[in-house]
């Protein structure tokens, strides 16, 4: 864990990257470019920006506007709005008509911290899963974040990028390869498996080296595209260590555990824990201090498996 | 009067005998607004817009956005009657399996660019391609009809606002403005007047017109494409029904269909044998 670098960092970066490479790229925002680091791209390519002022329904279907007259429209607010405010211009303007419509939210989660619950969203993972068409991406640092944003600009069709406000360590290689649809193992281990995606994954690495104390092997896989999920990975991990521990930094109803838990119910029944958010809103406090009280912790991973492997 | 708007009075006429026998057909689906907008619809496929039924994707056309999606049967029956597809294809609006969905579906339907039908978002995507096209320097022309009713939704006044702020002089809206919707007139329900005097408040300029005057409505896509620097707005007086008069004006054929009884009486209104 050499550097820390929050995701929202690393997609300003990356869209002004490609921006340079890429004429058909525009960027959208709703008064926070500066937040999302939309602004990086403004500043560069002011022609190509549209600030939409704080109407994040219009923004969503002005961007489904520019991608059907062949745009690759970025369109960043808070992840609370995007998913929230514009929830039924995403399905109807951006899923329905498979629009070529990047959204890329910031803020996701908990960690959003002092301005509390009205701005956490803990449940925006489920709502664009349920969506038609939409293809959802969590990446857990810098690295995979620059990865995700090149991959969503070349892929054909709706994607949803949930990013963070703070500094995450990076925990993947600069040559990392990205692969939407694609999970990784970045532990091998053999009595439960943590699953884990977004800045949960660092996490559970932590946890797992706790565990490997005890004399628990515990594997780690981290899975960035909760939709489509990497099916084969999730239940060869089921299969191998017969135990899974999801934890994301959202509700425990319909994110990433809720969807190893129905590939799971249907294909290979093993004992599991979701580690989240247990269906309550977000409250104001520091970042860490949240992730505690809300149990998105390195020691609550650990003894939640520990329980796990134990009952068995 | 002269004789191309004899001509296209006579294609709407056609086509609003089309939207009975389809509406007829499907036993489902929006009489009323379908031949409310009738008019402004031939006026835009038949004359006013650049577009090739043979090359529904071609760069060059013009872009339509039915924002009132309910009146989809007016939409594919002038692309029906353009050639985007066969008029036989009519037949099967609404049914499983058929490409005329029962609003405008993109993926379905040669001719529709997005899909439309919760109202408040067509403007929106209408701006969007404005924007893209002005982008890219190109002198496509973005066409977006609106119902009245449809204006009580908050997000056609982001729209609204995002067109004048940007200058969206590629942009021309036009407005059915029938005075009805589902739960009666639009004035009891939720009133939108002055429709005109909102958009110049927004920045728009404004026209009004009777919406079944066929040369009212050529003058002012005429003067539409004049606008410098703003986006044009075409308040169009209808008549909801337009055409078969026990239709007019009754709220209650919002969503219905004519029955097999209605049928010939709704087809002899409109002159057909």
């Amino acid at each position: 864990m050499s550097s820390m670098i929050a995701t929202r960092d690393a997609y300003g970066e990356t869209l002004a990257e490609l921006g340079a490479g890429n004429d058909a790229i525009v960027a959208l925002d709703a008064d926070l470019s500066g937040s999302t680091k939309t602004g990086v791209f403004a500043k560069k390519f002011p022609g190509r920006f549209f600030n939409m002022g704080i109407a994040e329904a219009n923004m969503v279907g002005t961007a489904a506007g520019l991608a059907s007259v062949g745009k690759i429209p970025f369109v960043s607010t808070f992840a609370i709005f995007a998913v929230g405010r514009a929830w039924e211009q995403v399905r109807q303007s951006v899923a329905y008509p498979k629009a070529n419509v990047k959204i890329v939210a910031t803020h996701g989660g908990v960690t959003v911290g002092e301005d509390g619950g009205s701005h956490q969203s803990v449940e925006d993972i489920a709502i664009m899963r349920a969506v038609p068409n939409m293809t959802v991406i969590v990446p857990a640092d810098g690295v995979e974040t620059r990865g995700a944003i090149r991959a969503a600009a070349t892929f054909k069709g709706p994607v949803y990028i949930r990013l963070g406000r703070n500094k995450v360590p990076t925990i993947f290689p600069q040559d990392h390869p990205f692969e939407i649809g694609k999970g990784c193992e970045l532990r091998p281990g053999s009595d439960v498996t943590f699953v884990t995606t977004g800045l949960m994954t660092a996490q559970a690495l932590e946890a797992a080296d706790f565990l490997e104390k005890e004399g628990i092997s515990a594997r780690v896989v981290h899975i960035a595209t909760v939709k489509p999920l990497d099916r084969e990975l999730v239940l060869k991990a089921a299969r191998e260590t017969g135990a899974i521990v999801t934890a994301e930094e959202h509700s425990i109803v319909g994110g990433l555990g809720g969807a190893v838990a129905e590939l799971l119910a249907e294909n290979h029944p093993v004992p599991m824990r979701r580690v989240g958010i247990r269906d309550r809103f977000g409250t104001s406090g520091k970042a860490e201090e949240l992730l505690k009280y809300f149990g998105l912790t390195p020691e609550h991973l650990a003894d939640t498996a520990r329980e796990l492997v134990q009952s068995r | 009067m002269n004789d191309r708007t004899i001509a296209l009075q006579e294609t709407a006429r056609k086509l609003r005998i089309a939207v009975v026998k389809t509406l007829h057909k499907s036993q489902s689906g929006h009489t009323g607004g379908s031949l409310s907008a009738i008019d402004l619809i031939t006026a835009l496929y038949f004359h006013k817009m650049r577009h090739d039924p043979a090359s529904p994707a071609w760069e060059g056309r013009d872009r339509f956005v039915l924002c009132k999606g309910h009146a989809a049967p007016a939409l594919y029956v002038a692309l029906a009657e353009s050639g985007y597809f066969p008029p036989e294809d009519l037949m099967m609006l609404r049914r499983l399996g058929s490409h005329l969905q029962g609003h405008p579906d993109s993926k379905s339907t040669p001719g529709v660019e997005v899909p439309t039908g919760s109202l408040g978002q067509g403007l929106s995507m209408a701006v969007g391609m404005a924007l893209g096209l002005k982008l890219d320097q190109k002198r496509n022309r973005v066409y977006a009809l609106l119902g009245d009713g449809e204006l009580q939704e908050g997000q056609v006044w982001e729209a609204a606002m995002s067109a004048a702020h940007y200058r969206l002089d590629n942009l021309c809206a036009m407005v059915d403005a029938n005075g009805l919707q589902i739960d009666g007139e639009v004035e009891k329900v939720m009133n939108v007047a002055p429709i005109a005097d909102k958009f110049r408040a927004f920045g728009w300029h404004a026209l009004e017109i009777d919406g079944h005057d066929m040369t009212a409505i050529l003058n002012a896509l005429e003067r539409a494409e004049m606008a410098e620097g703003q986006p044009t707005v075409i308040v169009a007086r209808t008549v909801k029904g337009k055409g078969v008069s026990f239709f007019e004006n009754k709220a209650s054929y919002h969503g219905v269909p004519p029955s097999d009884e209605e049928l010939p009486r709704a087809l002899e209104c409109l002159g057909h044998s």
